[in-house]
Parts: C-alpha cells; structure tokens; sequence
C-alpha cells in the first residue's frame, strides 16, 4: 500500500513531515485510526496521544492538547495547539502540572475555573501518556 | 578659522555616536532575524488553517455564526499596530499617517484600539475614541500575547461595542520593503477555494460546531501573524535606519577630518611665517 505523508504543524512550528503507514488521534468522538486511501475527513481532537508508525519502521508517539485533523487519501495534517513528541516531553513538568490540576480539582477554591483546570489535567495526562510515564 | 580642538571634540562625539548607531543596528538585525523565523514557522499552520476554514464555510449555515454574519455597522473598529520605539525611519509615522488618512475619511463613527506606545501616544492628544492602548509588547511577540489581543477584539465584536473591526499592520516583505495595509479582521471573511480545493468531506462534528473551534483559533492566528510581520517591519526598519546613520557619520567624520587638517595645516603655515618674519626682523636689526 502506498504510505501516507504525515504532517503536524502548530501554531509556532511544524513538528514533522514523515511517510508513514498509519496514524491513530484521539478525535473529539473517540480514537480514530487512518490509513493509507482515507476518505477526506475533517476532525476535532482533544487532548491526547497521536501515535502513528514510519514506513518499515517504529510507532511514534507524540503528545497533542487538542486541535484539529485533515486526512485524505494520501495525507493527513494534524493542526495541533501544541504538540511535543515523546523524545521532548519535559516529565517532569507534567508530572507537577497534573498534581496542581488535580489538586485544584480536589480542592475547588473558590472562582476556580473548571473547564481549564481540566483541561490542564487532561494535558498533562497526555504528555505523561505519550512518554511512557504514567 | 574654526577652532582645532573644536573640531577634534565633535569628531570624538560623532564618533560615540557611531558606536550606538552601530550596536542598534546590529541587535536590529538579531531581533530581525529571530522574529523572521517565528514568522515562517508560523506560515505552514496559517495557511493550513485558513485552508480549512475556507473548505468549512462553504456549509450554508455559516452564515449563523456570529464571528462571520455582518451585521449593520453602527461604529467601525480600526487596530493600529506601531512600534513603541522610534529610530526606525519612517515606519511608525508611515503607519500612522495611514490611519489618520482612514479615519478622516472614514464617515460612520469609529473607534481606535493602538498596539504600540507610538500610535497610542500619537492618538492619545488627538480628538478620536481610544478605546484601549497597549504598549510594551515584547520585542518577539508569542501566541500568548497574541491570544490574549484576539479575544479582547472578538470580546468587542461579539458584545457589539465595535461592529467591524480592521487591522492596520505593515506587511513584511524583506528587511528593506514592508508594505502598510488596512486588512478586515471582523466580521470574518472567509477564505475562498480553488475549485480543486472543494471536496466533500466527512465532517466529524458537523461542520458549525466545528466552525465554532476553528474560528477563535483562525482570529488568534490572524492576529499573531500581525504581530509577527509587524515587528519583523519594524526590526528591519531600524536596521535600515540605523546602517544609514552609520554610514551617514562616516561621511561627516570624513568631513571634519578634513577640516581638522586643514586647519592643522594653516597653523604650522602660520607659525613657519612667524618665525621666518621674526628671523628677518632680527637679522635686519643686527
């Protein structure tokens, strides 16, 4: 089968653009694999871990804090917020940024915004995730 | 006949001159260069990004969203976007004299929001509506920045104190050209395709709930990249600047120089004839 190039930009750089044989998101609605010949799709994703495999070679991992995903038969793009793979994710800063969140969680000070603090939680649990430390 | 020690003093000062004219050029070109690559970084996101945009608001109920529906303009927003800084030629007054052109001609009620201390102090004395002002945005700007600048316009928009709002940002081209433009930021006007560009796609949500993600993303987009071009402009208009006031002091060194010279040269003259007349006043008298 024909690879697919595989793309990941964020806002402040383009992380990479490899061939590869698949790739699995975590879409708004569930994880989604893509393989090569995809019907052109257009995706939210939360945050998560993207791994795909290289062609002939290793699954990757990188970690992703939401944004959106295009695939089509032999391309897909990920336009992430923020995205680290896993050779560059700081363990130790997401190890205390998923203590702050689920200590603010556990202890609802007041004015405390929900919504972020979750969200926080959620990325810092995809990086850990996506290092293989969690 | 101008003093020598004079001349020496100023060509000294020039000199000190030099060496700051000198030093801002050089930490222009840095700055120029650093920003420079943020600005290209950021393009591969940017033209994703409005790509997928453009492919999105082909859904006809688009419309609805209010980021993109125009509505009857009762007050224009215009965002002027200058240095805090001067010593970079003509950039800031280019910038400002263009949004004193538009607003002038501008004939429904207008509003002003000035992103750098220039344009702000500028307006600031001047009889239009300043509806805020930031000054001393870093020198690299970063998305945070621009984050926090996008939603405060979106904030305008959508509690309608400003019904259209419009960018006014130099567009970098190299460090010796930028152009200055007045661009639409709101209410937002999408993207068009190219015909092979418009495919059916699975949209997974449907595509409005999708627009309402991507659309505050596209504005933080659009206003980091204003950002990003305009403090390339500036970065690069400095250096300009600043090469020519160095080359210019080199020419005015050479000048004086000259003039030190010369005036060197008619001291020893007249000293030389002194001491010959004396010398012949003295042999006259033995």
């Amino acid at each position: 089968m024909s690879p697919v190039i595989f793309e990941v930009v964020t806002p402040e750089r383009k992380i990479l653009r490899e061939e590869v044989e698949n790739v699995i998101a975590p879409g708004t609605e569930g994880y989604l694999g893509v393989l090569p010949g995809h019907t052109p799709l257009l995706t939210t994703l939360k945050p998560g871990v993207v791994s795909y495999r290289r062609v002939g070679g290793e699954t990757e991992k990188l970690a992703c804090s939401g944004g959106f995903m295009e695939a089509g038969p032999g391309r897909v793009v990920i336009l992430g917020d923020t995205a680290e793979p896993a050779p560059e994710i700081d363990i130790e800063r997401a190890r205390r940024a998923r203590q702050r969140a689920e200590q603010r969680l556990r202890e609802r000070p007041p004015g405390l915004d929900v919504a972020r603090a979750e969200a926080a939680l959620l990325r810092s649990l995809a990086r850990l995730k996506a290092a293989g430390a969690d | 006949m101008p003093n020598i020690r004079d001349i020496k003093r100023r060509i000294q000062a020039i000199g000190n001159i030099q060496h700051v004219t000198r030093a801002m050029e050089m930490v222009a070109a840095s700055k120029l260069r650093r920003v420079q690559s943020q600005l290209w970084a950021a393009r591969p996101y940017a033209y994703k990004i409005a790509e997928v945009v453009g492919r999105l608001a082909q859904a006809p109920q688009v419309r609805k969203i209010p980021l993109v529906a125009p509505r009857e303009v009762k007050r224009v927003g215009y965002v002027l976007f200058t240095g805090d800084r001067g010593l970079a030629g003509a950039y800031n007054t280019n910038l400002i004299s263009l949004a004193a052109d538009r607003l002038n001609t501008e004939e429904r009620p207008v509003a002003l929001i000035a992103v750098g201390g220039k344009g702000a102090r500028y307006f600031m004395k001047r009889p239009v509506e300043l509806l805020k002002y930031y000054e001393s945005l870093t020198d690299e700007p970063d998305l945070f920045q621009a984050r926090e600048l996008a939603r405060q316009l979106m904030g305008y928009y959508l509690d309608r104190s400003l019904d259209e709002i419009n960018l006014i940002y130099p567009r970098f081209h190299s460090a010796l050209r930028h152009d200055n433009e007045v661009v639409r930021f709101l209410p937002l006007v999408t993207p068009t395709l190219r015909p092979a560009e418009a495919i059916d796609y699975i949209y997974e949500p449907e595509p409005k709930s999708m627009l309402e993600i991507i659309l505050p993303r596209y504005c933080e987009m659009r206003v980091f990249q204003a950002l990003l071009e305009a403090k390339a402009s500036e970065h690069g208009a400095r250096m300009v600047a600043m090469e020519s006031a160095t080359s210019n002091a080199d020419e005015v060194i050479d000048q004086l120089t000259l003039s030190f010279n010369k005036a060197r040269q008619a001291a020893i003259t007249k000293e030389i004839v002194e001491i010959a007349t004396s010398a012949e006043a003295l042999k006259a008298r033995s």
